[in-house]
């Protein structure tokens, strides 16, 4: 019993355990509803699913579900980040157990009231539990907020190397609560909507009234809420990151500014697309311009100090390029995490822009199903990208070391980008060939995205299956891991 | 040697996206049984319309073809209106007049002016019809398939020289779905030999190399060819593939945009796209393999 009583202290109190037991059920949530679209329906799995579970999929409510399942994988990501804020950053004691208790119910409220509700019938308590989950997971974002307030005497820099107010607050504690305060506003942003549309059930995805002329202000603030938590969910994790690599210097100077600024411009013009849909779009290019310049600094950052590590670990000061460039890669998690910002680049934020600047002149002369099909992959992308990036940090933190290390994090690159390459290709597929020739293109970048995305999932697979066979281990990894705090550093090769 | 061998498979990737698709490759002919000449009633009264179900009347009976229009129907007319001067060919395309929308400047609202626009591109090899210079004929395995490649300014044009005209996305759905708030037009599920939809099974589809191609009109009716049995998938009112196949173009005209709304889902998407409310939208002169129509009077 005290054994078990430990692993469950491990599991649910400390932060590394919190962390795992989340990334094992998103894990599991994604492995599991996967098997309902897509190529798995293709092949007769979901019908196979659907029997097994005893599922009850009714067609009308197929929205909603897709809704509820979202909002399900959504929550728990936040929770993952929210441990490692409160880990990362100081707080008090008692604020960080509150946060991590409450967003912990509140995930897990959401899980499971959410999706029974969603997939196996309509038991309106299981929804009673779904909101109350949301509900407790808003009130840990408040608690958080409060708790990261950065004005505060104790929390001001003593390393003047990292950006900081003229009175020593720190600016990147700032981007942190303007983070957090933009995302609680967005949370409430999608609730007022979610609660008219969601009393009936009247539910609608976003990317099938992008060509409606007329939306009304319901409309619009779903559109809105969407595109800013998944927004602000990739600028929590380049902070995260940023801590990760301890990120400083002039670069960290120059970028917490624009981070904070940009996450608040960016929000308010997301809400600003309700009144003002037109002005709200510069508004949104403007936020979103001066956050992914923050985070190239972080990039630039990152990869300096990868290759001065890398180079120092050979007992060299400076290297040729291809010294440069091995020590660079030398790390694939610590790489990894930052090239997959800039890999972003090409599947999201390009193509992004793109389509923007093309609209009227490809991609409306296209059907719907066309132009829809690009929307849903090009967000589909950016969300498994950021969710990508936290388990690199994650790996690091479980603890992955030589081959181990290396084989997980090449696998992580270069499968899911090869998966987000073929799923962009494949929502483009249009600009490359006629409707009627698409079939070879179709095949190709489908098995390449299955591909990607299976390999992925199995090495995840094999990721928690390890952490799974050291809980039964008395003195397993766990153990140590149990008082572990994300700031503090390991050095252990 | 490892990497030579991860080389290959990328070229092999690769390569097999850029093969060509043989858009003439043998296809089964079937007799369905089903006369693409044949009308229905659909009777005045409320029905359930778009997903949740709202009470929705429409006061009057009205007429809806039984099946999509065929290959054969589409090149009869082409003859019939060429002869006429109704329509003409213009750089190896069927041009129609078009007397033009009256203009809203709506957000992202393209003019429609009075003009000559294209009803079907001759020369576009997904085409099931040829044209000797002087006559229409419908590919002689194609001619009991939908009408497809043609624009919303072709199927409209059709539907008026036999004095009828294209459906309203309202009566198109009351006619799919009857006054029971149905998803599918025949009940509330949908299975693979349902309706022709994206790897849906059928005779017609190799999703190895072509890929989905369209099935002959009134093909999900319960019959067996050739050993693949099909259920019977007509709406509550008797009317064929008012799911995939093709998706149907309707004649609204909003305020504020030029887009033309299709109907049914098609061949191309998967079984979601064919619940009845779904739309789909584009430019009146877009055309597709997967996109046809039927009339109603």
């Amino acid at each position: 019993m005290q054994e078990l009583l430990r692993r469950f202290s491990y599991l649910f109190r400390s932060t590394k355990g919190l962390i795992l037991t989340a990334i094992a059920l998103v894990s599991l949530q994604t492995a599991l509803f996967g098997m309902l679209s897509g190529p798995m329906a293709d092949w007769g799995i979901k019908d196979i699913v659907v029997r097994i579970f005893g599922m009850r999929l009714v067609e009308m409510e197929r929205e909603g579900r897709i809704i509820i399942l979202y909002h399900s994988i959504a929550m728990v990501v936040v929770a993952i980040e929210t441990y490692m804020i409160t880990s990362l950053l100081p707080m008090k004691d008692q604020l960080r157990i509150m946060i991590n208790s409450t967003i912990t119910v509140g995930y897990l409220a959401v899980l499971f009231g959410g999706l029974p509700f969603a997939y196996w019938g309509h038991n309106w308590a299981f929804h009673g539990i779904y909101i109350a989950g949301l509900a407790l997971i808003f009130f840990a974002g408040c608690m958080l907020a409060v708790a990261l307030f950065p004005w505060q005497e104790a929390y001001k820099v003593t390393d003047k190397q990292y950006a900081h107010t003229k009175a020593g607050y720190s600016m990147e504690r700032i981007a942190f609560f303007a983070m957090a305060i933009t995302t609680l506003a967005s949370a409430l942003f999608g609730a007022v909507p979610g609660s008219y549309y969601g009393n009936g059930f009247q539910t609608f995805l976003a990317e099938n009234v992008v060509r409606e002329p007329h939306k009304s202000a319901l409309d619009l603030a779903v559109i809105g809420h969407l595109h800013i938590m998944l927004a602000l969910i990739a600028i929590a994790c380049t902070l995260i990151i940023g801590r990760w690599m301890d990120f400083k210097g002039i670069l960290h100077k120059l970028a917490m500014p624009l981070m904070i600024v940009g996450s608040i411009v960016l929000s308010m013009g997301t809400w600003l697309v309700v009144p003002f849909e037109e002005i709200a779009h510069f508004i949104i290019y403007g936020g979103s311009t001066l956050a992914m310049l923050a985070a190239l600094f972080l990039v630039i950052f990152s990869w300096r100090k990868l290759i001065r590590e890398g180079l120092a670990r050979k007992g060299l000061v400076k290297g040729n390029l291809f010294q440069s460039i091995a020590a660079l890669v030398s790390d694939p998690l610590k790489f990894g995490a930052t090239w997959q910002m800039v890999f972003m680049n090409f599947t999201v934020s390009g193509v992004g822009i793109f389509v923007a600047v093309k609209l009227d002149e490809i991609f409306r002369i296209w059907q719907f199903m066309d132009e829809r099909s690009i929307l849903t992959g090009h967000w589909h992308i950016l969300a498994t990208l950021t969710a990508t990036i936290l388990l690199m940090y994650y790996a690091d933190l479980a603890g992955l070391k030589g081959k181990v290390r290396q084989w997980f994090g090449w696998c992580l690159i270069l499968f899911s980008d090869l998966a987000f390459a073929a799923v962009t290709v494949y929502e483009m597929r249009r600009l490359f060939v006629e409707e009627s020739v698409q079939q070879p293109l179709n095949n190709t970048t489908t098995l390449l995205g299955d591909i990607g995305l299976g390999a992925v999932l199995l090495i995840l697979a094999a990721l928690m299956g390890w952490r799974l066979v050291d809980l039964f281990k008395k003195r397993g990894r766990w153990s140590s891991e149990i008082h572990h705090r994300l700031n503090e550093t390991e050095v252990e090769e | 040697m490892k990497k030579i061998a991860l080389i290959l498979i990328a070229l092999i990737f690769v390569l097999t996206a850029c093969q060509p698709v043989d858009l003439d490759a043998p296809a089964p002919v079937f007799d369905t049984g089903i006369d693409p000449n044949a009308w229905k009633t659909i009777p005045a009264g409320e029905f359930l319309a778009g997903q949740f179900n709202e009470e929705v009347l429409i006061d009057y009976d009205y007429e809806m073809m039984v099946t999509l229009v065929t290959n054969a129907q589409y090149a009869e007319y082409l003859n019939a209106a060429l002869a006429d001067g109704v329509i003409k060919i213009v750089d190896d395309q069927v041009m129609g007049y078009y007397p033009g929308d009256e203009f809203h400047g709506g957000r992202h609202e393209e003019r429609i002016d009075a003009g000559d626009y294209l009803h079907v591109p001759l020369k576009n090899p997904a085409l099931r019809l040829t044209f000797d210079g002087t006559t229409f004929s419908a590919k002689p395995t194609w001619a009991n398939h939908p009408m497809t490649m043609v624009s919303w300014f072709g199927a409209k044009a059709y539907c008026e020289y036999y004095g009828w005209r294209l459906p309203t996305e309202l009566e198109w759905e009351k006619a799919a779905r009857g006054v029971d708030g149905r998803p599918f037009p025949w009940g509330d599920t949908i299975a693979r030999n349902n309706a022709n939809f994206l790897s849906s099974r059928d005779p017609f589809e190799d999703m190895r190399t072509f890929g989905s191609r369209t099935t002959p009109v009134g093909f999900y009716n319960g019959m067996s060819y050739n050993g693949y049995q099909t259920l019977d998938s007509a709406s509550p009112y008797g009317l064929y593939d008012m799911a995939g196949n093709v998706w149907q173009w309707t004649a609204d005209i909003y305020a504020g945009q030029h887009y033309r709304y299709l109907r049914g889902g098609s061949k191309d998407v998967y079984e979601n796209a064919l619940r009845v409310w779904k739309r789909n939208n584009a430019t009146p002169t877009y055309v597709s393999p997967a996109a046809g129509f039927r009339c109603a009077r």
